[in-house]
């Protein structure tokens, strides 16, 4: 498998799309492949981000990204892979991040003495990342850059 | 362990560097006062139902210079209390994806309208002039029949609303049909072939008091993720509490199961048959009940596949042209007719493990055991999904483990209005609202008197349900078409033969209403830019039966516009005249010369509620474009169809108040458990337990057997192949795909395959293949790890992905009753990519 063949649906779907300058970006995962229908290339899987570097949030609401692999992790009844490092009482000797607060809380918001059974699949909300380039751009603003002075940012 | 420390705190040191100058923050820092004041700090927080699942969970959406900055669980939400999935938690970024359509595109050749023409930007009024130019083009040669909209389980319930009402009375035709007919249509037949009436009869408060759940063709896990945390909740936090996940395949829902049931597919039939065999056998009927509350009744079988009338296999099967029929019959030939599915049988045909068959039956029987069953997909896109549904509720009747905390047969619906507008509204092609039928002269001629309208004008015959449309467009007997709110080329099965062929083929003019250019946008003719979710306002109905009605928050990008205005606006270009037959306005002479816009809008209530009454803090592009509260209106004169009847609604106003409200309301109060005394207002007292959708009183145990998928894998194409989601893309992946978080998730389909079956045909983890069917054919690339746990000879490739158009493979057979489609079971072969 060459990159030509790929290269060469490109040159077709340039060709075919190329007055529908109206539509801004055409991407096949989005659109579909060019002419519709045709059989595309399936792109390579790509790695993981496993740089450990903590991603800044969009908004502070945000759940975290994971920026290690999780493959292979176990989350079942019995073991949970991701609190064997991530739980306060693990957290100093793994050198990793705790669960926030809300994660000690009932349905009901009050807080437990261990990790609250509705918070125990941490993939619901965590996900890792992998080293690809968005699809397309997004014009989605990150709120310290809206008229606010920063508290303490003299 | 210090070395580790030592280098994950320069880690630390060197990332808070990085994040402090991408954000712009010098980092020393001493206590300053807030410069410029709190108030430059403020978000403006309103609620919102999310806009992706039927799960319906409230979100907190914060909105600053007029964009949204911030989404988070909203703690009020009794749904969910303060937890959203991934995909709710970064709602925040769906509507900003760079390639929004913000003005309408028609093809276009030499200045004109061309089939074969390029996408040009055009004003809404050429877009508008062009597409009543075709419709009544359509109307005049072929009629009524030949006019057709496929719309939405996405679509607020006021857009359903004004669809069926544009189509069935302005339009005249039954061609209405939703997207929620691939999800969930099976689902809807079951309840009213069973209860008489639609959707569940209990709510998510069961997940707090149930006692073992059960797991029927779903990965709650994935799917339902907010429901999976209270599910959770309850097993975790509980020792007696027992979960059983049935499935074709291994997948995260498994990590919580006590009794883990992999089945062959399409013979979950059969299990549900040996359950009921198993509760008779050990005696644990529950007499009572089933003598005072049920009846008994036999299906017709040997149904067929829901194929092209000529198809080999609907030749073949006896009763193709009426599946749906039923013959009473007693209990003890029902007990007969289980016998034949004892452990040992069923063991052998479904490949499940015969001591978790018997626990799992154990469940169902134990008096002492409340069960909630829940199921989605995988009971519903089956050939026969209506029967699985319906021998499901057969093992809830014959213990009367219904309508009560925690004894729960739930269907779960996977868009965010399924319920709410599919179903409720009645925009399914033969439905009207509030479970009402166009084949009932009665049901007919009540809809034209709350919608003051002539008597007739609503035709009778049911119209084309969503696979038949795509069929009807290839065949060009349905020639304009207008789709909104749904990406059917890349949804609906054996696209490239059927879908597709109908977009393009030349007798036809195709509308696409959508917020990106997806693929079934690039397949039309004309795109129409839609608003999407807080950007109007809106109501959602979630799988619970619970309304909740959102705000307009921001504005829509360029000259995009909703749904609701775009129907409304529309049906001001054709008058009662273009539209209606003769005989008809001269019967009703008043009608004459009116425009659909005033006989369906403009009509003394939909157009009743000022613009005053619009809480002024916020925006409402709709209603101030036509002069009225347009939204309060529709839902006023819609909530007049279910009100006193069993699907009483609140005022509306009450609504933006609410973190939503499960219906019946009565008195105020909503219903969590219907058809028991006690819980439901319309259950008289001394009445104990009463299914009053049906007149009898009584629901429906139904006698019906396994029958076999529509195909099975042979000797060359040996897989099954078996579609669905993964967590991170809701449906299509069209709003998904587009935030960078969610696509860096799960960047791009893979095909989840047996790690032995991957090994003896030579393909290793992450070699592309070619995926092939009868249909079609995709590449992909092999997974043999992953949250997906393949057995022999089953593989399972998500939707989300429009680069692997995995329904060119699927088959477009479908329940022959429900008339979904099964996109769970079709024979695929598996090759190299030479």
């Amino acid at each position: 498998m060459t990159l030509r063949p790929f290269l060469t649906v490109l040159a077709v779907a340039a060709a075919v799309f190329s007055t529908t300058l109206a539509v801004a970006q055409m991407v096949p995962e989005l659109s579909g492949p060019p002419g519709g229908m045709n059989v595309v290339p399936a792109k390579p899987m790509p790695k993981w981000n496993v740089d450990d570097v903590r991603k800044m949030r969009a908004y502070p609401d945000q759940p975290p990204v994971i920026p290690h692999s999780i493959e292979g992790y176990q989350l079942s009844v019995n073991t949970n892979r991701c609190l064997s490092c991530h739980k306060r009482e693990f957290t100093q000797g793994a050198g990793a991040p705790m669960i926030s607060v809300t994660h000690y809380m009932t349905r009901e918001g009050q807080m437990l003495a261990d990790v609250s059974p509705r918070r125990y699949f941490c993939t619901a909300c965590h996900v890792p990342q992998a080293q690809v380039q968005p699809l397309v751009g997004n014009t989605f603003r990150d709120m310290s850059e809206m008229g606010v002075e920063h508290l303490g940012g003299k | 362990m210090i070395g580790e420390l030592t280098r994950r705190d320069l880690i630390k040191a060197h990332a808070a560097g990085i994040a402090a100058a991408t954000a712009g923050i010098a980092l020393p820092a001493a206590a300053q006062p807030v410069p410029g004041g709190v108030e430059s700090l403020e978000i403006k927080w309103s609620k919102a139902p999310c806009r992706f699942c039927g799960t319906g969970c409230g979100v907190m959406v914060g909105v600053k210079e007029g964009q949204v900055v911030a989404t988070h669980g909203d703690m009020q939400a009794e749904v969910n209390r303060g937890l959203n999935c991934i995909k709710g938690y970064f709602l925040s970024k769906i509507m900003y994806g760079e390639d929004r359509l913000k003005t309408p595109l028609l093809r276009k050749r030499n200045g004109k309208y061309a089939k074969d023409g390029e996408f040009e930007p055009v004003s809404w009024d050429e877009a508008f002039d062009v597409m009543a130019e075709q419709c009544k083009k359509v109307l005049k040669e072929k009629g009524p029949t030949a006019v057709g909209m496929f719309g939405s389980g996405q679509w607020t319930i006021f857009e359903g609303y004004a669809a069926t009402k544009l189509m069935r009375a302005g339009f005249r035709s039954n061609n209405l049909d939703p997207n929620a007919r691939h999800c969930m249509a099976s689902a809807a037949y079951a309840f009213m072939r069973t209860f008489g009436m639609d959707e569940p009869m209990g709510c998510y408060d069961d997940f707090e008091n149930a006692d073992a759940f059960v797991l029927w063709g779903s990965n709650m896990a994935e799917m339902h993720p907010i429901l999976w945390t209270r599910l959770a909740d309850r097993r975790l936090g509980h020792q007696h509490v027992k979960v059983a996940v049935l499935s074709t395949f291994t997948h995260r829902s498994m990590d919580l199961a006590d009794i883990p049931v992999i089945f062959t597919p399409g013979t979950d039939l059969a299990i549900l048959n040996y359950i009921a065999n198993h509760i008779i056998t050990s005696g644990k009927v529950n007499e009572e009940f089933v003598k005072n509350h049920t009846t008994f009744m036999k299906g017709v079988t040997n149904i067929g596949y829901g194929l092209r009338p000529e198809d080999p296999l609907e030749l073949k099967a006896a009763n193709a042209a009426n599946p749906a029929n039923m013959e009473p019959t007693d209990f003890e030939s029902f007990k007969k007719f289980v016998s034949d599915y004892t452990l040992k049988k069923v063991a052998d045909l479904t490949g499940a493990d015969p001591g978790f068959l018997q626990q799992l039956a154990e469940l169902y029987a134990d008096p002492n055991r409340k069960v909630m069953s829940l199921w989605t997909m995988g009971f519903n896109q089956h050939v026969r999904g209506v029967w699985a549904n319906q021998m499901l509720y057969n093992l809830h009747l014959l213990t009367g483990k219904i309508s009560e905390p925690g004894n729960s047969p739930f269907s779960l619906t996977g868009q965010p209005s399924a319920c709410g507008t599919a179903r409720e509204v009645g925009t399914f092609a033969h439905r009207l609202p509030a479970d009402m039928t166009v084949t009932n002269p009665e049901h007919r001629h009540h809809a034209e008197e709350i919608w003051k309208l002539p008597e007739g004008l609503i035709p009778d015959k049911p119209g084309y349900h969503a696979v038949q449309q795509d069929r009807m467009l290839k065949d060009g007997k349905l020639s304009f078409y207008w789709v909104q709110v749904n990406n059917n080329v890349q949804a609906a099965p054996n696209t490239k033969n059927e879908t597709y062929q109908g977009y393009r083929n030349p007798d036809n003019f195709i509308v696409v209403s959508d917020a990106y250019p997806t693929i079934t946008a690039m397949s039309a003719d004309l795109i129409l830019p839609a608003a999407m979710w807080v950007e109007k306002e809106g109501a959602y109905g979630n799988a619970e039966r619970r309304t909740h009605v959102w705000h307009q928050l921001v504005q829509a990008p360029g000259e995009a516009r909703s749904d609701l205005w775009q129907l409304v606006e529309f049906s001001k270009r054709f008058t009662t005249d273009e539209v209606w037959p003769a005989e008809m306005l001269d019967k009703h002479p008043d009608y004459r010369g009116k425009t659909l816009f005033e006989v369906l809008f403009k009509n003394g209530q939909v157009d009743q509620f000022p613009l005053s009454e619009i809480d002024q803090s916020y925006p409402n592009n709709e209603a101030y474009a036509f002069g009225f509260y347009l939204q309060k209106g529709l839902f006023e004169e819609y909530a007049s169809f279910g009100r006193g009847h069993g699907h009483d609604l609140a005022p509306y106003d009450r609504y933006h108040q609410e973190r939503g409200l499960r219906w019946p309301v009565v008195n105020g109060q909503e219903t969590k458990w219907r058809y028991r005394e006690g819980y439901d207002p319309y259950v008289k007292a001394g009445e104990g337990v009463k299914f009053y959708g049906r007149p009898d009183g009584r629901a429906v145990i139904l006698a019906v057997p396994y029958e076999p998928p529509a195909e099975t894998p042979d000797d060359e194409y040996d897989f099954w192949l078996v579609t669905g989601r993964v967590l991170e893309h809701w449906h299509s992946g069209s709003m998904t795909m587009r935030v960078p978080e969610l696509y860096k998730a799960f960047p791009g389909a893979r095909c989840f395959m047996n790690a032995d079956d991957a090994r003896k045909r030579g393909f290793n983890q992450g070699m592309e293949v070619r995926i092939v069917s009868r249909r079609g054919e995709i590449r992909s690339r092999v997974e043999t790890r992953g949250r997906n746990r393949m057995p022999p000879g089953v593989i399972f490739v998500p939707w989300f992905d429009a680069s692997q158009l995995i329904n060119k493979v699927t088959l477009d057979a479908t329940d022959p009753i429900s008339k979904q489609t099964d996109y769970k079971k079709c024979a695929v072969k598996i090759l190299p990519v030479a």
